[in-house]
């Protein structure tokens, strides 16, 4: 066995086991914490298969920021069990469904990989060379070329997506009591304090 | 035979590396938390820890002595796997960091392809020490600390991330090495971007819940944050790790805006030190900075906080990073990309 | 005009450098710390530190047993008993302080005729027990031959004020 391999090893059977006990264990939290170690054993194994790239994404996007507001949600749920194993057999259809369609998609994809005809050379796309270009260098060029249209199109859901949280959230109230951080900057010492001599026993003269 | 050429010896090689980084690393961890006490003292007109050996030199060793001597406890509420993998995912994620750094020309442990988003993942993941320990600890305050700094840390990376971009823009390379040897070219990063150098401190001190940032940790409302209910070693790896983390950051700054190691202009006196002495004089200011703004400001509201990282930071680098790509555009400066 | 150059000063975030630059002042500047046990502050003639009983320069105690310390102490910490003594003189066979109970507000010294009660200038004298600090006559009386030179330039500093 030499050292990929042994990694390889190490970390499919972690992203594996992690993935099973995502679903198994009792405890929420302890579903997302697993859920992250498989996210981050599976970006092992793209550093592995050289696309570093991709691996670090992985950390940096799912890890980074999508688990942690995932753990955050979940941590801040009560979430009651007895009502969730309830509802447990009339979600079974649909989520085995959805796991069925997932696994053809797999082996057409996997079949495909040997699929190939005079027009297609090759449908999958194939590693890049050791010795070629670095890893964000291919993948930049051809995401901004060849898929320039899909890559802005999926920017434009994106903002679509983003302006409207933030219209559904955007509400102006009249009269609250709200700080203005450019209008305290703003204050100057001169505009707001007064400095009045008053003699003694006659106080301020009936001039406030 | 092979076995041990083309395992066995380069194990041990990687090993003896990483010793050679980790143990004066670690030392550096030590008289950073020593540094504190002496630079806020300074500053508040005291004079800081000097009773333990000569000019308190010993504090640090005394600390940590006393740290190891006393007794771990997990409170009983406490879910104890999660509760003792929390500190030490946070002191093991500001060890591997230094990973990618590179501390004078070749000096880098893995001088890999995509160093600036590893640092930049790493960074990320640091939260989840944060947070496991919050929740862990089955009590109000650490839970509360652990929410705002998940909150805090993961808003302020966005515009680290997009300062990252602008100093990719000007290198072409996700190196950390060739970063720094594309500022030997030219000049320091720090000169052309200084609105992101700054952006970035900022942003640092938030991503490191350092003051005035600290409302995880802040003692007025919270006690003390996430590791409220920690002691003894479980608190001293938070503590190492909090402070492995600034020496850190202080290091990615240094090699994405200040020039690595190399020397501030490349004549006689000044090449002649080592690129090592000139990368920890870097990583020292930096860090002397970190501890002035300490002692000099106040602590953050957290409406102010998120404010300052969606509402300030983000539109503004977002800002400069079209303007870092249109001039570079415009005046056909963009790296070359091999 | 105004408003362009308050964008200005915001923009170059002027307030956070004159504070930083405030601070990197004082650290340059002498530190006020004093060096507690080997450097102390000075302490007024007035300080109310450990009690002690006085005598005389003959070495006739000061004490004539009139209770009025007793009486005033307004933590109820003294507890004196007394008895004629051989030469027909009030003497306190008792006269106990209980350091616990006692706030150091003076007025023991105060009421004093004979300034026989006086609080002293020292204030180092924790214990490692509770009982340690359950003062009787002997160790007060000792208290004050320790003290002596200190608490009589004391009184006599005091005594233009007084």
């Amino acid at each position: 066995m030499t050292a990929p391999e042994f990694f390889f090893f190490i970390f499919a059977t972690i992203t594996v086991l992690s993935a099973v006990m995502v679903i198994s264990s009792r405890n929420p939290i302890h579903s997302v914490l697993f859920l992250i170690l498989a996210f981050l054993n599976s970006s092992g194994l793209f550093l592995i298969a050289g696309a570093e790239f991709l691996a670090l994404l992985l950390a940096i996007v799912y890890v980074g920021a999508v688990a942690v507001l995932f753990l955050f949600v979940v941590m801040m749920l009560n979430i009651n069990f007895a009502r969730l194993r309830e509802g447990m057999a009339k979600s079974i259809p649909i989520g085995a469904s959805v796991g069925a369609i997932l696994l053809v998609e797999l082996i057409l994809v996997l079949g495909a990989y040997g699929f190939r005809d005079a027009d297609h050379p090759v449908l999958i796309a194939q590693p890049i060379a050791e010795s070629g270009p670095t890893n964000t260098h291919a993948l930049g060029s051809i995401l901004y070329t060849e898929y320039v249209y899909l890559f802005q199109g999926a920017g434009m859901i994106l903002l679509v997506a983003m302006i409207g949280a933030i219209v559904l959230t955007l509400r102006q109230r009249e009269g609250v009591k709200k700080q203005s951080v450019p209008e305290q900057i703003a204050r100057r010492r001169e505009k707001t304090v007064e400095l009045v001599k008053i003699k003694p026993g006659q106080g301020m003269g009936g001039e406030v | 035979m092979t076995f041990v050429d083309l395992y066995l010896l380069p194990t041990l090689l990687t090993v003896g590396k990483i010793l050679l980084l980790v143990v004066p690393l670690l030392i550096g961890v030590a008289y950073l938390t020593y540094a504190e006490r002496k630079v806020i003292a300074g500053m508040q007109l005291r004079k800081g820890p000097n009773r333990v050996g000569p000019f308190g030199l010993l504090q640090p060793l005394a600390d940590g002595a006393k740290l190891f001597m006393k007794e771990t406890i997990i409170p009983s509420g406490a879910s104890p796997i999660v509760f003792l993998l929390a500190p030490i995912i946070t002191f093991s994620m500001a060890m591997i960091a230094w990973a990618v750094i590179p501390v004078s020309e070749g000096w880098v442990l893995a001088d890999i392809n995509v160093g600036i988003l590893y640092l930049f993942a790493v960074s990320s993941l640091e939260v989840y020490g944060v947070i496991m320990s919050g929740w862990a600890s089955n009590s109000r305050y650490p839970f509360l600390g652990a929410l705002r700094s998940a909150a805090q840390m993961v808003s302020y990376e966005v515009s680290i991330g997009f300062v990252l971009v602008t100093v990719l823009l000007c290198v072409g390379s996700l190196n950390l090495t060739d970063i720094v040897l594309a500022q030997g070219e030219n000049m320091w990063f720090v000169i052309p971007l200084f609105p992101m150098f700054i952006v970035f401190f900022i942003s640092a001190l938030a991503e490191l819940n350092r003051a005035p940032f600290d409302l995880p940790e802040g003692e007025a409302e919270l006690v003390g944050g996430y590791f409220t209910e920690y002691s003894a070693m479980t608190f001293a790896l938070f503590f190492l790790g909090e402070y492995a983390n600034m020496i850190m950051m202080s290091g990615f700054m240094t090699v994405l805006f200040l020039g690595g190691w190399l020397p501030i202009i490349d004549i006689a006196p000044f090449n002649m030190i080592p690129g090592v002495i000139w990368f920890l004089l870097k990583v020292c200011l930096l860090l002397f900075c970190m501890l002035w703004v300490r002692a000099t400001f106040p602590r953050f509201r957290y409406d102010q906080l998120m404010r300052l990282g969606w509402k300030v930071f983000l539109p503004f680098s977002l800002f400069y990073v079209v303007l870092v790509s249109g001039v570079l555009v415009y005046m056909d400066w963009l790296p070359e990309i091999g | 005009m105004n408003s362009i150059r308050q964008f200005a000063w915001g923009i170059l975030l002027w307030e956070l450098v004159s504070g930083m630059w405030l601070t990197l002042r004082y650290f340059f500047k002498p530190k006020v710390t004093l060096n507690y046990p080997y450097e102390k502050g000075p302490l007024s003639p007035r300080f109310r530190g450990e009690h002690a009983l006085r005598r005389y320069p003959n070495g006739e105690e000061r004490c004539i047993a009139c209770k009025l310390c007793e009486a005033i102490c307004p933590a109820q910490a003294i507890t004196i008993e007394s008895e004629e003594r051989a030469d027909g003189s009030r003497r306190t066979t008792r006269y106990d302080i209980d350091m616990t109970k006692c706030i150091y507000c003076g007025l023991c010294e105060e009421a004093c005729p004979v300034d026989a009660i006086v609080e002293g200038p020292n204030f180092e004298f924790s214990t490692e027990t509770r009982e340690e600090l359950f003062y009787d006559k002997e160790k007060l009386l000792a208290n004050g031959e320790r003290w002596e030179s200190h608490l009589a330039q004391r009184l006599s500093d005091d005594a233009p004020y007084r």
